[in-house]
């Protein structure tokens, strides 16, 4: 199947060639998707199916043009082709349009198991039983949960195809599951859902149900009868999700697109001190089985490994082909992509290293102070810095964690926060392309009554 | 138009035969009941950043979803070719959630009734690239000239054509052309080495390129720059309870939040949202009566037929404050009894269809927009949101304010920095203490998600005061 994707990639760049491009480059992906859900134990959906794509991004001279198609018989590449060339006479001249140089090309040879069978051999009737034992634990763990939003188990695989006109070809498999539960707790009229999942290239990597149902009970607990605090400034504890999400904005701020266009709070900071001393940020796309990894970049650019912030100062933006040529740098290997367009920034495996102190530690050294485990929103602006999320968790008293809140707000500003974080668990834990452990924002504003 | 004169009867040579061929498969081993959903969707995006067109885009997808249901089980699969052979695949996967001998008697299918909500004299796909080309580079142009204080211009064109074509078991057979054509503009402005500012502003619905010559694309970019230029001003936002007033239109997604989403049956039959079990019940202040409505003309939330094959209609959520009813599908509708409301939705062939919103939005009341704003001591005025998010079961909800001022003594006076509004869903509108006369929609470019399906909305709400609701600023 590889060799036959990478064929019409290879023949879909020829064609562009043929017909005047001076360069282009393709797209293919495939992958096939199951889902099944139950609640209740009983099964609510079983979906199956699988579905491909193609696209290209040609150049005329300077000039991008770029068409996608669901279409992969000889005629449906055509088609797209033709259609790409025709945009590519309605773009303008963009000086610093282009294709990666030839010797920035490659794929890294280290096999990063991307792609593991176990989750194929994997029979219905296991996954079903997986998604039903993950439910019935949670239901199971407190009279309070009486009822549920379901379970779900997921599995997918899939290929990336790329191909250009400088030469580039490549493919890569990769697999992964799911298995996700929401329990939802009542006591009096206060009522609570809160939900728990693991997920992994490797079926052999999946939390047990019966760890995912646990999980998923105690985090719904726990959010009963909730208060909403009084406004005040104090410390902010992140548990490690919540700390993903801190990382993930500062991914937006560290995208090289942003920093062309000085549209980040992080623009022109390269070199500086942009977070406090302990604080190292890596992204690296080479680590084996994780979410984040890839052999070559959307671009046929190597993935590699490199450290973003470092003691606090700004060692790296994240870069593709486009930005890097734009800031007079070199690409850092972090092109992506849909199926066609102009190349977007990503990220490999981008995470913020652990520090010595564990979770429990950091909140005991708070005297009064908010742990906040559930973040709602989009409150958060790389422009500026601003930040404003509602926020879900429990309050802290002497170290303790003593009642639960919601229905409150967290703000700051990203600048501040970075300067700010006085402790870095000791808990990295990679489930997805973003890691970070718990940390502690030394004050925020908590917004209630 | 005849079933034979659609889309893809003339493109695929698709007859009826072939559709009821393929329900019979999806029956085969048993089940309720069956739809098979086809799409087509062309797009065209083009960008300007930098002065310069840098990237444009088109493109084809095609496909086709079988589902079946059985008892409260949904099977599901599609199928991107659209030969026999793997829709007969697709409809065999889909048919495993069932066993036994069917139960239904299929009559063969009828074309339903049909309108159309959204006339579009020439569609933008059939317009020529450069006269698109033209519009965006307007917009750009225009931002560029309101301000010199301007430093960056994005101006972003898309426009989509989507055929679809819905066949049930239970004989209904429908199919419609959905255009929808949108232009967005974000500026960034700054005073020397200050802080930049970002505003963003954005025009569009089921509609052709005719749209542009009322709401013109210079109208749009100096919406986006006064924005921008606006927050150069801006204090930081107070933090805590206080009043606010939200002005007319886009801050509808506070409907959208607070109750839309609470009110989809599917939460509800599971009794998992905090609306769960309240229809007839006071949930919101006797000034508010709330309706989502499918079938206005050319909006981004309208539809001729939902994709299940059911008429939109307009849906009285909250009538005076009470609790009416839910957006239920065809799923709801044989689990409870409740006939759909046509709310029943999906992002594409390979999504499942489930009960979303459409165009959601507050009647209007008797206030004076100035009187209420004059009758606030100490507040916030809110006339522009990003977005917004809500935990269904908790009922907390969020809403993002980009463009905010402070209200003194009466007055809006200061912009302040945009702050996340939070509030609980059944009791947020319960202080609404006043509906102005000034009902307004949203531009249409709304985009609303749920489980990971993304689907066009519009929203709409008059000027409106709340008198407690807590905002999450950083101020004192």
């Amino acid at each position: 199947m590889s060799v036959e994707l990478e064929q019409i990639a290879s023949s879909a760049v020829q064609l562009a060639m043929d017909a005047g491009a001076t360069d282009a480059e393709c797209t293919i992906a495939e992958g096939s998707e199951f889902e099944v859900s139950l609640r209740k134990g009983e099964i609510e959906t079983l979906k199956q199916a699988g579905s491909r794509g193609v696209g290209i991004r040609v150049l005329r001279g300077q000039r991008a043009g770029s068409a996608y198609t669901s279409d992969l018989t000889p005629e449906g590449i055509v088609t797209m082709v033709t259609s790409a060339m025709e945009i590519a006479e309605v773009t303008s001249e963009d000086p610093f349009a282009g294709l990666p140089d030839r010797g920035l090309l490659g794929k890294i040879d280290v096999d990063l198991q991307l792609f593991h069978d176990d989750v194929e051999s994997v029979t219905t009737e296991a996954k079903i039983e997986m998604a039903r034992l993950a439910e019935s634990t949670a239901l199971a763990a407190d009279p309070r949960i009486t009822n549920s939003e379901g379970a779900s188990f997921g599995s997918g695989e899939g290929r990336r195809v790329f191909a250009n006109s400088r030469g580039f070809v490549g493919s890569y498999r990769y697999s992964s599951c799911s298995l996700h539960t929401v329990p939802v707790a009542k006591d009096g009229d206060s009522m609570e859902r809160d939900s728990w999942s693991s997920s992994a290239r490797s079926f052999a990597k999946l939390e047990s149900p019966e760890e995912v149902g646990k999980k998923a009970a105690a985090r719904v607990l726990r959010r009963l009868h909730p208060r909403k605090v009084a406004t005040q400034k104090c410390p902010i504890v992140l548990d490690r999700r919540m700390a993903r999400g801190f990382a993930s904005h500062l991914f937006e701020a560290l995208n090289g697109s942003s920093i062309y266009r000085k549209s980040s709070f992080l623009a022109g900071k390269l070199g500086e001190k942009i977070a406090v001393d302990g604080l190292t940020l890596i992204d690296d796309p080479t680590i084996p089985g994780l979410f984040g990894s890839y052999p070559f970049d959307d671009e046929g650019v190597p993935g590699r490994r490199k450290v973003v912030i470092e003691n606090g100062v700004l060692r790296s933006y994240l870069l593709n082909t486009y930005s890097a040529r734009k800031l007079g740098l070199e690409t850092t290997g972090n092109a992506s992509r849909g199926l066609s367009g102009n190349a977007g920034v990503g990220i490999g495996n981008f995470y913020i290293e652990k520090g010595s102190v564990s979770d429990d530690e950091i909140i005991r050294s708070v005297k009064s102070g908010f742990y906040v485990t559930e973040l709602i929103g989009s409150g958060v602006s790389v422009v500026t810095g601003d930040y404003s999320r509602g926020a879900a968790g429990q309050w802290i008293e002497n170290g303790e964690l003593v009642y639960p809140v919601s229905e409150v707000t967290i703000a700051g500003n990203l600048r501040d926060m970075l300067m700010k974080i006085d402790a870095i668990g000791s808990d990295l834990e990679f489930r997805g392309s973003i890691a970070s452990p718990t940390l502690l924002i030394g004050e925020m504003t908590v917004s209630g009554q | 138009m005849a079933f034979r004169e659609s889309f893809f009867a003339v493109r695929f040579g698709l007859t009826e035969h072939d559709l009821e061929r393929y329900l019979t498969a999806a029956l085969a081993s048993g089940g309720d009941y069956a739809d098979v959903y086809f799409e087509y969707l062309s797009t065209t995006n083009i960008t300007i950043d930098e002065s310069i067109v840098k990237s444009a885009t088109q493109g084809v997808t095609m496909g086709v979803g079988v589902r079946v249901i059985s008892g409260e089980k949904t099977g599901y699969a599609y199928s991107d070719d659209l030969s026999p052979e793997r829709i007969l695949q697709a409809a065999k996967v889909a048919s495993r959630i069932a066993s036994g001998p069917s139960k239904i008697e299929k009559t063969g299918l009828d074309e339903a009734p049909r309108r159309n909500l959204y006339p579009v004299l020439t569609s933008s796909s059939d317009t020529s690239l450069a006269e698109r080309v033209a519009l965006v580079k307007r917009a750009e142009q225009a931002a560029r000239a309101a301000d010199a204080r301007v430093f960056q211009v994005t101006a972003v064109y898309a426009d989509a054509l989507k055929h679809v074509l819905v066949a049930t078991s239970d004989g209904a057979l429908s199919f419609d052309r959905q255009p929808m054509t949108r232009m967005n503009v974000s500026a960034l402005a700054k005073i020397g080495d200050g802080v930049p500012q970002q505003g963003y502003s954005g025009a569009g619905g089921r509609v052709g390129l005719e749209y542009f010559e009322k709401t013109t694309p210079e109208s749009i970019s100096e919406e986006a720059v006064r924005q921008a230029i606006v927050l150069l001003d801006a204090v930081e936002a107070p933090a805590g309870e206080m009043t606010v007033v939200l002005g007319p239109g886009w801050p509808g997604i506070l409907l959208h939040e607070a109750v839309g989403h609470g009110l989809e049956s599917d939460f509800n039959r599971k009794g998992v949202s905090a609306f769960s079990g309240r229809v007839g019940q006071q949930v919101a202040s006797p000034l508010c009566t709330v309706v989502d409505d499918g079938t206005m003309d050319s909006r981004r939330g309208s539809l001729n037929v939902d994709d299940e094959g059911v008429m939109s209609q307009q849906n009285v959520l909250i009538e005076n404050g009470i609790l009416r009813g839910y957006l239920t599908d065809k799923l709801s509708q044989r689990i409870t009894g409740i006939q759909s409301t046509g709310s029943g939705r999906r992002e594409s062939y390979q999504h499942i269809p489930m009960p979303r919103m459409t165009n959601t939005f507050m009647l209007a009341g008797e206030s004076d927009p100035q009187e209420i704003i004059q009758s606030v001591q100490k507040g916030l005025y809110c006339a522009n949101f990003a977005g917004g998010q809500v935990d269904i079961t908790s009922g907390n909800f969020v809403f993002d304010a980009t463009e905010t001022y402070l209200i003194e003594d009466g007055k809006v006076t200061r912009p302040v920095r945009g702050a996340t509004l939070i509030g609980n869903g059944p009791e947020a509108l319960k202080w609404v203490s006043m509906v102005g006369h000034d009902l307004k929609l949203d531009q249409g470019v709304g985009v609303c998600g749920k489980d990971g399906q993304y689907v066009p909305v519009g929203v709409g709400i008059p000027t409106i005061k709340i008198d407690k609701i807590t905002v999450g600023g950083t101020g004192a």
